[in-house]
């Protein structure tokens, strides 16, 4: 691993090491340049991941201090923990289920497509699918998604079973075992899917891909990289000409520390990366950097989530292999007919007993609760996740009254549910009853969302400095050699998971990245 | 006689997993003796004879140590953890390791026992003297008067670990726990479900291991 000088002002310093920040990090090191990444959490690997809920959840799980507000129903079941995202090397790549789905060309138009929307914020994005396309072909390579590339498909466990035969009997096409960055046959040095069953524990079988051992061993070979786990970074800092300097950091001691750079990246996830805008003003940047259009932290969307669990006469045995890898697509496509804007998947997902217990109903007991609790083994679950409306006054703040270890203040998530995103949900719930109940379930539940994985928008790109954080590359408009490196970038939600794009934009972020070093523009 | 202390796994023992096999410690269950056992209060129970958990312990009987809290007391929050996550094949073990965390929190914190304490006298008032021995329909109207008070919310909250993250509640619900160590799903019946029609192969391709 390469060794680089607090001093030294010539690397890229990535803050963050998942989806984004890790794939940035190797994709600049492959050609050539020196990045530092910093990771807030710990360094961990397949063989230190835990096959169990809880302990897994402590493990990787982001528990720093934060807190919501707004009507969404997350402030109410978990108010401290309004995100299900990691802190650790590899970040939320650790826990994501690998659900690998291009947006549609109309979602990088929802302001054309849709139209004004009262109460949303809706905008374009500054890029076209088109523009994409080729990055997103380097992605599903990279990543090895299922379904591109000549790559087999993951074979349905019984959860998908259930799903795919409700779906075939309501007349649904587009079912199958989903598009899945995790390997159905050994690739890329990596093993196959041994159907564990533990996707969102970190997976102990290699096979699903996360930054940890593909991306960033990668970027380690080059000897271009250096790591830095545990060291949490607290603030950028900026020369008096607004071009920022480097970083302040929290190494694993707790002493801070002080980078230089000359280019930072942060990649901090949807919550984290606009906080530490927020905590980084100056004199300069009395609002943040990087604030002048007042957008940093605003527009958070979170997808519209839901999930539905059904019981049926005969076993399932949900738990049993990949929780993801099964979708239903039909619903993804725009069509106002169902009384909402935008579009929604229904996925296969499933949960231990512990996180059962957590998630079925939260705040809910007595005989209707444990009698799924007691079908454990005869349920079947999916996830609905579809387009949230961007909002200005869904945003991230700082808490003053709450600090972080280190004394900051720790940010609050504030939610509100737009009409059009409970419209979806309702629509989305009762087809995924419908989809079950053609299955021959018993009976079904509605499960209200979990705290949000799809973390979006805190720091939108756009075509203007004026309503927009940054251009089309994640380069922040004013400062140009401040980047915003994951899904705060999203001008929009889409129906999709989101972190095939931020893969994506990562690919090619880097490329402009080089090319704006070597023209030194940055 | 020969009895077993039950321990909650507990969520913090990243450190006691496994590296190399991915084996999750079980749930450990040495043989003491009666008169080992301390603390404010004992509650000791035993376990139906031919049931999945007797075949597992390694004794019929188990006990749980308080260490704040009364026998009386314990009893009463096994009660109301029975009344509100009514599971009939869980056998009172279960219900006493709510009972040994809330008494965990009680030790560690003064405000957490006053709240339990004037919670649990709150619930055998309300029942007219023992909620414990309370007729079931009665335990409920009691229950439910307190929804959304702050004892309720913690003996409610506590449930969801302490019910449902041991091993003698997986075994009864048939969850399997960790299973890396078992070599996954992949030869284990990940898609033996044989009552609906299969997918095609289209939809669902064949395993690499097939």
């Amino acid at each position: 691993m390469a060794k680089i000088d607090f001093s030294d002002d010539s690397a890229v310093v990535i803050i963050g090491s998942g989806a984004g920040g890790g794939t940035l990090a190797n994709e600049l090191c492959q050609k050539g340049i020196k990045v530092i990444v910093l990771e807030a959490g710990a360094l961990q690997s397949s063989a230190t991941f835990i096959n169990d809920e809880w302990k897994s959840f402590g493990q990787i799980a982001w528990l720093d201090p934060r807190t919501t507000s707004g009507t969404w129903r997350v402030a109410k079941d978990f108010a401290g923990l309004p995100a299900w995202v990691c802190k650790t090397v590899g970040g939320t790549t650790t826990h994501w289920a690998g659900a690998s789905l291009r947006l549609q060309a109309h979602e990088f138009k929802v302001r054309t497509t849709y139209g004004e929307i009262k109460g949303a914020n809706l905008m374009n994005w500054p890029i076209t699918l088109d523009e994409l396309t080729p990055y997103y072909a380097k992605a599903e390579d990279k990543m090895g998604v299922t379904r591109t590339n000549g790559i087999p498909g993951l074979p349905g466990n019984n959860n998908f079973k259930v799903m795919h035969a409700g779906a075939m009997k309501l007349g649904y096409k587009e079912v199958h075992t989903g598009n899945m960055a995790i390997n159905s046959f050994p690739r890329d040095g990596r093993a196959p899917c041994l159907q564990l069953g533990f996707c969102f524990q970190g997976c102990k079988s290699g096979a699903k891909w996360s930054t940890l051992y593909t991306e960033l061993p990668k970027a380690e070979a080059t000897g271009n990289m250096e790591l830095r786990p545990e060291s949490h970074v607290s603030r950028i800092e900026h020369d008096d000409k607004g071009k920022v300097t480097g970083v302040v950091y929290f190494d694993k001691a707790g002493k801070e520390q002080r980078q230089k750079a000359r280019v930072v990246c942060v990649a901090g996830n949807s919550i984290e990366t606009p906080r530490l805008l927020l905590l980084s003003a100056s004199n300069m940047f009395k609002d943040g950097l990087a604030n002048s259009s007042g957008q940093v932290g605003r527009n958070y969307m979170r997808h519209m989530t839901g999930s539905v669990y059904a019981m049926f006469k005969n076993p399932v045995h949900m738990y049993r292999g990949t929780t993801m890898a099964g979708i239903i697509r039909d619903e993804a496509v725009h069509d106002t007919k169902r009384g909402f804007a935008g579009g929604y998947e229904l996925e296969t997902l499933a949960l231990g007993v512990p996180f059962m217990a957590a998630f079925l109903n939260p705040g809910g007991w007595g005989a209707d609760f444990t009698e799924y609790m007691d079908n454990y083994t005869h349920l079947a679950g999916m996830w609905l996740v579809g387009e949230d409306m961007p909002r200005e006054t869904n945003r991230v703040t700082l808490n003053a009254s709450v600090k972080d270890k280190w004394g900051n203040a720790a940010p609050n998530v504030h939610y509100d549910d737009h009409d059009n995103d409970i419209a979806m949900r309702e629509h989305a719930f009762r087809q995924g009853q419908r989809v079950y109940e053609a299955a021959g379930a018993i009976k079904s539940f509605r499960t209200p969302p979990y705290p949000s994985t799809h973390n979006l928008g805190t720091c939108r790109m756009g075509a203007s400095a004026k309503d927009s954080v940054c251009n089309g590359f994640g380069q922040t408009h004013d400062i140009s050699n401040l980047f915003i490196s994951d899904g705060s970038q999203f001008t929009s939600g889409g129906a999709e998971n989101p972190t095939l794009t931020i893969v994506t934009l990562a690919i090619r972020q880097a490329d402009y990245i080089a090319k704006q070093m070597t023209a030194r523009a940055i | 006689m020969r009895i077993f202390p039950i321990e909650s796994t507990g969520h913090s023992n990243a450190a006691a997993c496994g590296d190399e096999s991915g084996e999750v410690p079980k749930l450990d269950l040495p043989l003491v003796r009666r008169e080992f056992l301390k603390g404010s209060g004992v509650l000791v129970g035993t376990l139906a004879t031919g049931s999945v958990l007797a075949l597992l312990a390694p004794s019929p009987v188990w006990a749980v140590e308080l260490k704040t809290l009364s026998k009386n007391e314990g009893q009463t929050l096994m009660a109301m953890g029975r009344v509100l996550f009514p599971h009939k094949k869980l056998p009172d073990a279960v219900y006493a390791l709510l009972a040994k965390d809330l008494d965990a929190k009680a030790s560690g914190d003064a405000a957490a026992a006053t709240q339990l304490r004037a919670g649990i006298a709150a619930l055998n008032q309300v029942a007219g003297g023992s909620f414990a021995t309370a007729a079931p329909a009665r335990k409920l109207e009691v229950v439910k008067a307190m929804e959304g008070q702050p004892f309720f919310n913690t003996v409610r909250g506590q449930c969801v670990t302490s019910l449902y993250d041991n091993d003698m509640t997986f075994a009864v619900l048939g969850y399997p726990g960790s299973s890396f160590d078992k070599g996954g799903y992949i030869t284990r019946g990940f898609q033996d479900l044989k009552w609906l029609p299969a997918p095609s192969r289209e939809a669902s391709p064949q395993s690499w291991a097939a």
